[in-house]
Order: C-alpha cells, then sequence, then structure tokens
C-alpha cells in the first residue's frame, strides 16, 4: 500500500498535486484545534482589518479572525463530506454487490429503484426538505438524507463489476463449499470492489461538499455551525464584495476549490491506477 | 444490447412512470412527515404583526388547511395530492396571492428550459468534439491545456463557479449584466432590442454552465477516443489509408457517442440541479429564483409545486433523450 502510494507520488503529476492541495486543506483544518478563539463567538477582534500580522486573512465585519474561522469551517465541511460517503458507501455497497450477484428480478428491481435516484433532481428535494424542517434542520440530519440520496451512481458500477466476479471460478468455488450469500459478498467480493470504492468515494466526498455549500451559501441549512458555505452566507449577508472586504469570500472560496481540485485529481490517478490499460500507456508501453 | 425499438420504447416510458412515480412520492413524504406543521407556520407568519382575533386565526387555519390539501387521513391527502398533479393545479400562491402556483411556474419555466437546453447542448458537444480531438491527437499541446483547464474546472461546484464570474464581471471587470434576464426598462416585445438584451443577460448564467459542464464530456470522451483508437478497425483504417478526418469522424467519435448519450440522459437532473443554482445567483426569472423566493417569503404551495414539476421536468427531458438514442446506437433498432 505504502509503495503504492510511493509509486504514484512519483510518475503521476495529477496524485502528488492532489494529495499536496489535500494536505494544505488538511492541515488548515487540524489547526483548529488550537484555535485561540471558540467558532461562534463574534467581535473577538477588531472587524474589517485586512490581511495582516497578526490577523493572516484579515477580520470579518462580525469581528470574527477570517483564518480561525476558515479552519473551523473546513473541518466542519470535510467531516460533512467524509460522512455522506461513508454512509452513502454503505448503500452503494450492499445494493451493488447483491443485485450483481443475485441478478434476475431482484437486480431488475434494485436497477429500477437505482436509476430512479439518479434521474430525480435532488436540489429542489433538498430545499424543500429544508422549508418543512426549518430550525430542526440539523448538520446530522442533512448529511443523512443527502446519503439516502446519493448511492445511485456508485450502486451501478459496483454492480457491474459484481456481474462479472459472479462468473468467475472462485465464486462457483465458494458456493459448492457451502458459504452464504452474504459470506461470498463480504469476504470475497468486497475485497475486489474496494479500489474503485475508494476513488468513487472521493468524488462522492465531492458531490455532497458541493451541495452542502450551495444550500448554506443560500442560508437554507444550519447556520450557526460554521461551514464554508456559511462563511460565504454571512459575507454576502454583510454585502462584502460591496463593501470592499474581499478576504473574507475570497479565501473560503479558494481553500474549497483547492478541495474540490485536490480530491478530484487523487480520484482519477486512482482510477488510473485501477485500469491498467492507462498505466501501460503512461510509462510508454 | 439488441433489442427491438417497441420493447425499448416501453422500458424507457415503465422508466419515465417510475421516476414521477417516487419522485413525487419523495416530495409527499417529505412534506408530510415532518414535525412541522405549514399551516402553523404561515399563521405564526401572518399573526407576526398586530393582534389578530381568535376567531380569524381559526378561520385561516381552516381555509389553509384545504388550501395545502391537508385535509382528512393521510390516504385522503395522498389522493388529493395525485389529483393535483394530474391537473397540474397546485392552489393559488400565498406570496404572490391570489395568483396560482401554475401561472407563476408557466412563466418562470421558459426562461429555465431555454438556458437549461442551449447550455446544455453547447457544453455537450464542444465537450464531445474538444475530448475526441484530444483523445485522438494526445500529443497536441493546445489539447493538453484544454484537457488541463477542464480537469481544474470540472469539479467544482455551480455555485462557486457562478460566483466568481459575478464577482468578476460584477465588480471587478463590469462588462455585462449580473441580473435578471433582460433590462427592465425594456418593453418585452419581440424585437432586435429585446433580444439581444435576453441574450446579453443569459452570457454569464450560459457560460458558469458551460464551463462546469464542459470538463466532464472532455474527460469521457477523450478516454473513450483513446481506447477505441487502439482497436484493430481502427488501424485497419489507417493502414488501407482511409483518411484522418474520416477516421475520427466516422470509426471513432462515431462509436464513442453512444455512452456519451446514455451519460447526458443520466447527467439531465445534475445539470438541472446546476441551473436552478446558476439562475438563483444571476437572479435569471427561471424555477430557481421562483424556488428560492418561495422559501424566503413562506410559500409553501409555491415550493412544493416547483419541486414537483422539477421531478417531471426532468424526467420528460430524460425520456426524450432516451428515445433519441437509436439514432446514435443503431443496434437498439435492429431485430
Amino acid at each position: 500500500m505504502l509503495a503504492i502510494a510511493r509509486d504514484l507520488f512519483r510518475y503521476n503529476r495529477e496524485f502528488a498535486l492532489g494529495v499536496a492541495l489535500l494536505a494544505v486543506v488538511g492541515g488548515v483544518a487540524a489547526l483548529s484545534l488550537v484555535s485561540p478563539y471558540p467558532p461562534n463567538l463574534t467581535y473577538v477582534v477588531p472587524p474589517d482589518v485586512p490581511p495582516s500580522w497578526p490577523y493572516l486573512l484579515g477580520t470579518n465585519s462580525r469581528g470574527q479572525d477570517v483564518f480561525w474561522q476558515l479552519s473551523f469551517a473546513i473541518r466542519n465541511t470535510l467531516a460533512f463530506g467524509l460522512m455522506v460517503a461513508l454512509v452513502s458507501r454503505m448503500l452503494a455497497l450492499v445494493i451493488g454487490l447483491v443485485a450483481g450477484y443475485l441478478g434476475g428480478w431482484v437486480d431488475r428491481v434494485l436497477m429500477s429503484i437505482n436509476d430512479t435516484f439518479l434521474v430525480v433532481p435532488l436540489f429542489p428535494i433538498l430545499v424543500l426538505f429544508y422549508f418543512v424542517m426549518r430550525d430542526s434542520m440539523t448538520w446530522a440530519l442533512l448529511a443523512l438524507v443527502m446519503a439516502g440520496l446519493g448511492w445511485a451512481y456508485d450502486a451501478r458500477l459496483i454492480r457491474s463489476l459484481a456481474m462479472s466476479l459472479r462468473t468467475r471460478e472462485f465464486t462457483e468455488t465458494s458456493v459448492f463449499s457451502g458459504m452464504s450469500v452474504g459470506r461470498i459478498l463480504a469476504e470475497e467480493h468486497f475485497p475486489y470492489v474496494l479500489p474503485i470504492v475508494f476513488s468513487t468515494t472521493l468524488n462522492n466526498i465531492n458531490w455532497a461538499i458541493g451541495l452542502e455549500v450551495t444550500l448554506a451559501v443560500l442560508g437554507f441549512t444550519d447556520i450557526n455551525t460554521p461551514t464554508i458555505g456559511g462563511m460565504i452566507f454571512w459575507a454576502n449577508q454583510h454585502t462584502a464584495m460591496v463593501a470592499g472586504i474581499w478576504w473574507w469570500i475570497a479565501f473560503p472560496v479558494a481553500l474549497v476549490v483547492a478541495t474540490f481540485i485536490g480530491f478530484f485529481l487523487v480520484a482519477i490517478a486512482m482510477n488510473e491506477y485501477i485500469d491498467p490499460r492507462s498505466r501501460l500507456m503512461r510509462t510508454g508501453a | 444490447m439488441t433489442s427491438s425499438y417497441p420493447a425499448y420504447l416501453l422500458r424507457r416510458l415503465g422508466q419515465f412512470v417510475l421516476v414521477v412515480f417516487i419522485g413525487i412520492n419523495i416530495v409527499f413524504f417529505i412534506s408530510h412527515a415532518t414535525p412541522i406543521d405549514p399551516v402553523e407556520q404561515t399563521v405564526a407568519a401572518a399573526t407576526q404583526f398586530g393582534a389578530t382575533s381568535p376567531e380569524a386565526i381559526a378561520l385561516m387555519r381552516q381555509s389553509l388547511r384545504e388550501l395545502y390539501g391537508l385535509e382528512g387521513g393521510l390516504w385522503e391527502q395522498y389522493a388529493v395530492f395525485w389529483q393535483r398533479i394530474a391537473v397540474a393545479d397546485f392552489g393559488p400562491s400565498l406570496s404572490a396571492f391570489p395568483t396560482p402556483v401554475s401561472v407563476l411556474i408557466r412563466r418562470a419555466a421558459p426562461w429555465t428550459v431555454g438556458l437549461w437546453s442551449i447550455a446544455t447542448l453547447i457544453s455537450w458537444s464542444l465537450g464531445n468534439l474538444l475530448g475526441g480531438l484530444a483523445g485522438y491527437y494526445p500529443r497536441s499541446r493546445a489539447l493538453r491545456a484544454a484537457g488541463a483547464v477542464a480537469m481544474a474546472l470540472h469539479p467544482i461546484p455551480y455555485y462557486i463557479v457562478g460566483f466568481v464570474l459575478l464577482i468578476v464581471f460584477g465588480y471587478v471587470w463590469p462588462i455585462l449584466p449580473i441580473t435578471g434576464g433582460y433590462q427592465i426598462n425594456l418593453e418585452r416585445a419581440f424585437d432586435l432590442r429585446f433580444v439581444a438584451s435576453v441574450f446579453r443577460h443569459s452570457l454569464l448564467p450560459a457560460l458558469s454552465l458551460i464551463l462546469v459542464g464542459l470538463g466532464g464530456w472532455f474527460l469521457g470522451m477523450r478516454s473513450l477516443v483513446s481506447n477505441i483508437v487502439t482497436e484493430d478497425y481502427v488501424v485497419f483504417a489507417e493502414l488501407g489509408g482511409v483518411r484522418p478526418r474520416r477516421i475520427l469522424a466516422s470509426y471513432v467519435m462515431r462509436n464513442a457517442l453512444a455512452p456519451q448519450v446514455t451519460g447526458l440522459a443520466m447527467s439531465v437532473s445534475t445539470i438541472y440541479t446546476g441551473v436552478i443554482i446558476i439562475e438563483q445567483v444571476f437572479g435569471y426569472p427561471g424555477l430557481g429564483s421562483l424556488l428560492v423566493y418561495g422559501v424566503l417569503a413562506g410559500d409553501y404551495s409555491l415550493v412544493l409545486g416547483v419541486a414537483s414539476v422539477s421531478i417531471i421536468a426532468v424526467a420528460l427531458a430524460v425520456l426524450a433523450i432516451d428515445l433519441l438514442y437509436p439514432l446514435v446506437d443503431p443496434r437498439v433498432k435492429a431485430r
């Protein structure tokens, strides 16, 4: 595993760049643990100070240090993405593996539902969800709902892999040796789909963060938990761009863009690594 | 997969019905299985200012229950909900009383459909064309640079790209209109000035959608093409002296088109979400702005109406692409 990472780092520029970006993002998130200010207090520093020492990224109109605010925000945003990705991964794995292995009518039913979830427009539904929940809308609830809506694409991918695994000899051997379906899927097939699941997880994190930022910017989430979208929401509420407080908007946007590109590049590098054809092309064979 | 056209048609129609059925059920479930009562919310909002007599509040509650279709048991409400969907009647809008929600939606829909279809068409064809070229000529410098740009823009969500464009063209270098669908003091007539104004106002929203959308098609087409060029029939065609342009168009890209059309059908809803968000960023007078306005104004029927119409619109668009699919994949027609 370490050797793979080292090789990828050496031969794959996208991977190296992606990891570097994510390291910066992760570093900023980790710094929130040593923040001198609690995240929700306002007017702890002089407002509207441009980037300078000791306020590295300036301060906002609510009297918060943009750097420390940013470190809390990116931590929550990352945690949100991870949580959505983990829960939706479980759904995608179970549905994809079962549909691919069992085939027949189970497959048809599951994939019809799957294709429906691919097609249903999520944003209006999430907005409606916020509309009826209002103040009872919590961070964890939103993550669960999004996980419940965001598994379809990967379930289809996993299913297509599981279908080919079913015809392999080792599957027949396990069937004849009396393994239960659950154990075959968990112990025999699961390791085979793991690499592709890892790469789609990264894309799923991006998808979740993107939607969360969008909802938060509109004020359609729990605005008291600092997130990247929440920061932009407050900046817009204080018309930061018109007032010339550009650092309140530019730094969160830059950091979240680095997050998106970082995850995406690592996912692409993983995909390329999984597909031996493109690996050969890279080495020029 | 080989199948006859009628069987294919039937399957796609079945999928369409399923999408609408499940989608509308999700909307019903979300709007009914929550602890918050929309009637009480509206009442609270309406009585926030000044005293209202208890009788008036009771009367208001009663008429709101009727208006929102919250009368009777859950199954009764469910039946009423489907009836309303069937006749596209979502009751009057509360924030624009007494205009019916369906009128508001009908007014906004052309803007959304126009932006959605044109931006999709441009980003899909341009992305595929450039991606095909990049896959066929992997050593070209310009195409490699295009690939890097596409890769950098692709993972960024619509909101961020739209927002950055808004800042750049609204504050830093203000040359394009950043809000509205047309110049406000112009009369809505079908003349050159009005059309030009509509076009200018659509530039930034469309550009945001195209910038984000382009990358996915580019990357997908490039990897499809770079796999196809190693196929035997392409090698034979090259050895047989077929002109490169013809190989690229009829041998390589033609075969890569089918999965890209499937991809288009699968991303219709993602693009729709993008349109909704971008409209809000640029104050474009479509369904997206209507939806956000509805939420901010506490207009229950309006939000419910836009969400339901969105599901049906996306399902219809997917169906349309599915019906066109046999044009690019002749195997569907073969018996």
